[in-house]
């Protein structure tokens, strides 16, 4: 599946600031076996004073722009093509979730793709008991681990409400949680507080979604703005699978994969600093269209 | 232990010192023979009377008071001060007993270099099986984005700390490693000024080996790594977290000591991969820091972006490799308490050789069988998260007893989030303690701390250190976590130890270090703090001046609608003065902004108008509780006014007349130039009530001064040309801009070409208006338009310097 890919974000800063900093985490890595991406262009007005690119430690593409004299607003346009490779067939071998620990203790891989980032609680997915208990009200004896990540998935889909008003950017998981309510970012958090708690690593993953579904399927929830679903890790021998507790759904076909981190503070598509005390405002708008 | 056979010398103040069985103690060996070390000092101690020594320890605290010292504990006000808890009996400990342990610890800090080396590199530890990788992955003090990242001059570690303790066989162990970033030093430094103080006695003074050197070959050090290889000079500081910090009074007396600049985050930036300091003179780059903060803290795009104290893209010039770091952003993880349990065989991998100096024994449960060993052993075990960086006697330390039961219930099934460690038994040393007897030395239990630098010729040792003394009785120190004292450690020679021959930089009673003659940038933020300063003490100034002239007044009225109280009312109720308070809170506001400017920028003025000032805070509470308006009020505003200008002598005629003074002094030009000119505007009106011009002079401090050119009835001719165009009159508009002028023309960049900067362009046309139009002329409207342009002036000061 081929898609074309139209992101604009806008800023607006209240007062003009000095010396504004940014590293943008927006262009789609290649995943092997999984996504490409070509063709893309990346324009940001006013043009940066220094816009320069490096890959972050989980192998996410990363752009710095600094701008020297005072803006008042930016504008960023991302278009690319994504071609999203078909899933190539994987026995679903994941380990029985009792075995899990014994494998995390058997990794001695420190590089990117090792689950032992994933364990530990983040500023932004930190433990909480309540969500650890719904965690493993879900799970049953037996359940291997690739079924107890979509069955804590899908509990979870049913037990909250999609709602922008509910929460904002800064909202913690366990109020997300308390609140039964929040959005793709309080979703994607509050199943990582959940696996983790239960043992299994588990990642963010920010991305885009198709913006018009096949013929004859229902739109999904989150198509007019970037998206974020779960990593998670279920054994040596199948690796990393993605599930999307927003959409009740395996993240396949439909998906691009901007980059993974272990919260959104290390994926975040805009992080920024200005010098200042000034407010910001920010829209953005996403088209993700297939390609015949 | 036997009782203490002395061979030699003996003190009454020994009577009964008894250390615990099993335990080691500084002043007696194992066979209770005094250690030859401490003879000549206790000789010492035994020549003075008890009101002596009492007095010399006072001598010591006065010091510390003096000089400023003091200690800062995170508590609910973050700003609270306490006395040093400086003990009076120093730790003396022999050359060669030193020598023993540096040579250990030098051993020790390659080994965590290496360490440092492997975790932001090939990581072959983990991958080996010499640590368990989720200690390190798990850990927040491990900073991903320094994977891979070689540090600027090729080493991660620089600058290290090691607390010790003596076992009770007398041997040394390292307790922990201070990785991050160290605190201590200057202190040990303070403590050494103080003990001097004290006990300025030929022994233990000639014998002792002192600290200077050490801190001169890492200043050394700092410099080489700054500026080498480089084509121009680069700047280095000290980056301290702010003043909030519980360890801020050492950032500032290194920072004066060394000469080094004293930063905060801000006054950062990182331009094109290359960091650098905001001056004056604009931004101007910087080769180092000496960080004083967390890597958490230190770049809010990378790291927590919450962190407000930190400099955004800090880290993107270290990944330049432009910026060289002491420590490495993300040493923390070595401070990690479960690394202990495999340092020592980590130095059998890599070196071939076990460690010299051993580190106190430890054992992580995430092991099956170190967590049965822990368990069966609880009851002389200390327990603490594996991933705790905090030492055990901290004051935050999570660290407890093993003996606990909910402890050791938690060691039944795998715990790999914990360790145990041996709780060892200090070693005691004697503490000065007043009893019903009268004083006597008590044996305490004591953590020495150890500082090591990265020079040139490889780590260089602090010949001294600083010791921390927790109260008798209980050995394994960790009562050490609810307070104690700190002490001097001394390294004492066996000959006298010669003065240094090569003529020292030494620094003044305040710490400054004269000799040191290279300029250092002004940063902007201290220029912009020195500035308002400067205005706030003014503007407070004219202020009291104006309450004075009002509480006269109504000391002598019986009218509540005297039209000159209520002009003076009208004049301050709009800068938020309420006259009616006899201290109003507007007023005690601006000296609280003042007092802030001036925290900020302590490193720049001296240890007196530090004193002044806040002397000057003080009386200011003091009257709020008990002035009453009247007289009494107007008496207290002429205390105030005298304290005030007791402050501004001291800061105006003690300072080093470079930039920062210039800064100073344009503030409180313009602030005075700006009340004058507000001042004339109202009480000079030519509709003010009758009386109003005698206000204006008393705002001007020239009531004398018209008496003596006049000698008539003030009026408004002979008042403005008084206050507003005579050049002889300090306290005149006229004055105040030539003032202003011959600082400005003295600033960076000011004869960069023929003409005038933009702040003076505004300036001229104002000292010209003075000079040529008559009193008449300035009217009221006049005086607006001067103030509107006083505003651009100090915008196009902000605008060439203060950003």
């Amino acid at each position: 599946m081929k898609y074309d890919v139209t992101l604009l974000i806008d800023y607006e800063y209240s007062q003009p600031t000095d010396h504004t900093r940014n590293l943008l985490r927006l262009l789609p890595r290649d995943v092997p076996g999984q996504q490409s991406i070509d063709d893309w262009t990346l324009a940001l007005t006013p043009l940066p004073s220094e816009q320069t690119w490096f890959t972050d430690f989980f192998g996410n593409s990363v752009t710095s722009t600094v701008w020297h004299t005072p803006i008042e607003e930016v504008k960023i346009a991302l278009t690319f093509r994504a071609e999203r490779h078909g899933e190539a067939a994987r026995l679903l071998l994941s380990s029985p979730l009792d075995r899990l620990p014994r494998d995390l203790t058997a990794c001695r891989d420190a590089g990117p793709e090792s689950p032992l980032h994933f364990t530990a609680p983040t500023r932004r997915a930190p433990l909480a008991p309540e969500i650890t208990a719904f965690a493993r009200d879900v799970v049953t004896p037996g359940m291997s681990t690739f079924e107890a990540v979509q069955a804590v998935g899908r509990a979870l889909h049913s037990e909250m409400t999609y709602s922008a008003e509910a929460t904002d950017v800064d909202t913690p998981p366990e109020v997300a949680f308390a609140a039964r309510a929040g959005v793709c970012q309080d979703f994607a958090h509050i199943m990582i507080a959940g696996l983790r708690g239960i043992g299994i690593p588990a990642a963010y993953v920010s991305g885009f979604l198709r913006t018009f579904p096949p013929p004859g399927k229902e739109k999904l929830v989150g198509v007019d703005a970037m998206h974020a679903w779960v990593r998670a890790w279920v054994g040596p021998e199948l690796g990393w699978v993605e599930f999307d507790p927003t959409n009740n759904q395996n993240a396949g076909q439909d998906y691009i994969v901007i980059g993974y981190g272990r919260d959104y503070d290390d994926i975040a598509p805009v992080r920024g600093s200005m010098r200042g005390a000034g407010e910001q405002e920010s829209d953005q708008s996403v088209d993700v269209a297939v390609v015949d | 232990m036997d009782k203490p056979t002395n061979t030699g010398a003996t003190s009454p103040l020994l009577d009964g010192y008894a250390p615990t069985q099993g335990v080691a103690d500084e002043l007696f060996d194992r066979d209770g023979k005094m250690r030859p070390v401490w003879h000549a000092f206790v000789e010492t101690l035994s020549n003075l009377s008890e009101d002596e020594l009492r007095g010399k320890f006072e001598r010591g605290r006065q010091y510390l008071r003096d000089a400023g010292v003091y200690f800062r504990q995170y508590s609910e006000d973050p700003l609270i001060e306490r006395e040093w808890p400086l003990a009076n009996i120093p730790v003396l400990l022999h050359e060669d007993e030193w020598a023993h342990i540096c040579s250990g610890l030098s051993q020790r800090a390659d080994l965590l270099e290496r360490v440092m080396a492997d975790l932001y590199g090939p990581a072959s530890l983990l991958s080996g099986g010499h640590l368990p990788p989720r200690l390190i992955t798990e850990s927040t003090h491990w900073k991903r984005p320094m994977v891979g990242v070689q540090p600027r001059g090729g080493h991660y570690l620089h600058f290290l700390a090691f607390e010790l303790g003596r076992s009770p066989d007398g041997s040394w162990l390292v307790l922990g490693d201070r990785t991050q970033a160290p605190s201590g030093a200057g202190f040990a430094l303070e403590n050494r000024i103080a003990m001097r103080r004290v006990f300025p006695e030929d022994y233990p003074r000639a014998y002792t080996h002192r600290l200077a050197g050490f801190f001169e070959s890492f200043r050394d050090a700092l410099q080489r790594l700054a500026t080498d290889n480089r084509s121009e000079p680069h700047q280095f500081g000290l980056l301290t977290p702010g003043r909030a910090n519980d360890a801020f009074f050492e950032h500032l007396y290194i920072a004066r000591y060394l000469g080094l600049l004293l930063l905060e985050g801000e006054d950062i930036l990182v331009q094109n991969g290359q960091a650098m300091v905001r001056t004056i003179e604009g931004p101007v780059p910087l080769g180092l820091l000496w960080r004083r903060i967390d890597a958490s803290f230190s770049d809010p795009l990378e790291f927590n972006p919450e962190s407000r104290i930190g400099v955004p893209g800090l880290m993107d010039a270290v990944r330049c490799g432009n910026l060289a770091m002491v420590n490495a952003l993300g040493s923390g993880i070595l401070e990690t308490r479960a690394l202990m349990a495999f340092l020592p065989s980590i130095s059998e991998g890599l070196t071939g050789r076990g460690l010299d100096l051993p580190n106190i024994a430890t054992w992580w449960c995430g092991d099956d069988a170190a967590r049965a060993y822990v368990r069966d052993n609880a009851h002389r075990m200390i327990i603490a998260p594996a991933q705790s960086n905090d030492l055990p006697f901290d004051s935050h330390s999570e660290t407890v007893r093993g003996a606990e039961p909910e402890i050791v219930g938690l060691l039944d099934n795998p715990a790999p989030d914990l360790v145990g460690q041996e709780a060892v038994s200090l070693s005691t040393t004697p503490a000065w303690t007043e009893t019903e007897d009268g004083p006597r030395l008590t044996p305490c239990p004591m953590t020495i701390r150890v500082f090591a630098a990265r020079t040139e010729h490889g780590w260089s040792f602090m010949k001294g250190g600083y010791a921390r003394i927790g109260p008798p009785g209980d050995a394994t120190g960790l009562a050490m976590q609810r307070g104690g004292s700190v002490s001097d450690v001394l390294i004492i020679s066996d000959k006298r130890v010669p003065e240094p021959t090569v003529p020292q930089s030494r620094p003044d009673a305040t710490g400054h270090r004269s000799v040191r003659t290279e300029a250092v940038a002004l940063p902007a933020r201290a220029a912009d703090n020195l500035f308002w300063l400067g205005r706030y003490v003014t503007r407070f100034e004219d202020a009291a001046r104006l309450l004075r002239a009002y509480n006269l007044r109504l000391a002598t009225t019986d009218s509540d609608d005297d039209p000159i109280l209520s002009e003076i009312e009208a004049f301050l109720d709009p800068v938020g003065i309420d006259v009616r308070d006899a201290i109003p809170s507007g007023l005690v506001d601006r000296l609280q902004a003042a007092h802030t400017c001036a925290a900020r920028i302590r490193d720049r003025f001296s240890t007196d108008a530090w004193f002044a000032l806040n002397d000057l805070s003080k009386t200011v509470s003091q009257m709020q509780e008990t002035a009453r308006p009247g007289d009494d009020a107007a008496r207290a505003m002429s205390v105030l006014l005298r304290k005030t200008a007791g402050f501004s002598g001291v800061v105006i005629e003690n300072m080093y007349r470079f930039y920062g003074w210039r800064f100073l002094n344009i503030g409180r030009s313009m602030e005075r130039c700006d009340t004058l000119a507000a001042v004339l505007q109202v009480f000079a009106d030519p509709d003010a009530p009758e009386g109003a011009l005698d206000i204006a002079l008393e705002v001007a401090d020239g009531a004398m001064a018209h008496r003596r050119r006049y000698a008539l009835e003030p009026t408004r001719d002979t008042v403005v040309d008084l206050v507003a165009h005579d050049a002889g009159n300090p306290r005149s508009m006229l004055f105040q801009l030539r003032e202003l002028q011959g600082f400005a023309e003295g600033l960076p960049g000011a004869n960069r070409s023929a003409r005038p900067t933009p702040m003076v362009r505004e300036l001229l046309p104002l000292r010209t208006q003075l000079e040529v139009n008559l009193p008449s002329e300035i009217t009221t409207e006049a005086l607006s338009d001067f103030r509107a342009a006083l505003t651009r002036m100090s915008d196009r000061l902000a605008e060439a310097h203060l950003r």
